[in-house]
């Protein structure tokens, strides 16, 4: 654990790294970026807390049940999403035109509109949810594991 | 000696053979077939409705790519978690 001016600057921040990184995923079909990417940058907060606070204490608020329960829920909705357009081919596009993220924009360079984009959203919302809870159940037992050692040293 | 010369001789075949396949790219930005991509530019914002042509590639076009880049992700996270858990238990128990 660091001294308190560093986990009060981080207490702060990570209200904001949180914000970008859900920008970046929601974001994802309009500007660069996507599930991948702003579920990394999350996790790179995750890992600023682990920093500034010791491995058990965020232990206590991170648990590994949630984090798992999060990456397999995010894995369902990608193959659900995957499948649901079965009807026509696996990964079939179904939402366009309708009224849930079914907006087409003009062809050509544009401002871009949230409500476009069909599946590509939702399943940038499971991939980021799967990223965000897997990474950080590896940050932390990777921390938690060598983190042992040395109380037991 | 006899090794100085023999890798000596093998960097230069290799150097040769590694330039040889840098002569052949063809010029940067000039693509030799690009049916493919002129099909998604021109109709990617309209047949997915994304103007991110990038995520509709990753998620519309070449959505099985995306299940195996999360199938690797969920494999990496199983396996950290199994591998720190058991190393876990043994310690506990020895």
């Amino acid at each position: 654990m660091l001294t308190k001016i560093v986990r009060t600057v981080a207490n702060q921040l990570i209200l904001f790294i949180v914000i970008f990184g859900l920008y970046v995923i929601v974001h994802g079909h309009i500007t660069p970026g996507g599930g991948f990417q702003g579920g990394a940058v999350i996790v790179s907060g995750v890992v600023m807390l682990l920093v500034a606070f010791s491995s058990k204490e965020l232990k206590k608020s991170l648990r590994e049940r949630v984090l798992s329960i999060m990456e397999s829920s995010g894995a369902v909705i990608f193959i659900g999403l995957a499948f649901a357009g079965i009807g026509t081919v696996f990964f079939y596009n179904l939402l366009v035109g309708t009224p849930i993220f079914g907006r087409v924009p003009a062809i050509g360079p544009g401002p871009g509109d949230i409500w476009t984009g069909g599946v590509i959203p939702l399943m940038n919302f499971a991939v980021g949810l799967k990223v965000i809870a897997g990474l950080s159940a590896v940050v932390l037992a990777l921390a938690l594991f060598s983190g042992g050692e040395e109380v037991e040293e | 000696m006899k090794r100085q010369v023999t890798g000596l001789i093998v960097l230069i075949v290799l150097v040769a053979f590694l330039v040889w396949g840098v002569m052949l790219i063809h010029p940067f930005g000039y693509p030799d077939a690009s049916d493919m991509d002129d099909y998604i530019i021109e109709n990617a914002q309209e047949e997915t409705g994304s103007n991110n042509v990038v995520a509709a590639v990753l998620f519309d076009y070449r959505a099985l790519d995306t299940l195996g880049e999360a199938t690797i992700l969920f494999t990496a996270v199983m396996g950290v978690l199994l591998l720190l858990r058991a190393s876990k238990r043994k310690k506990e128990t020895s």
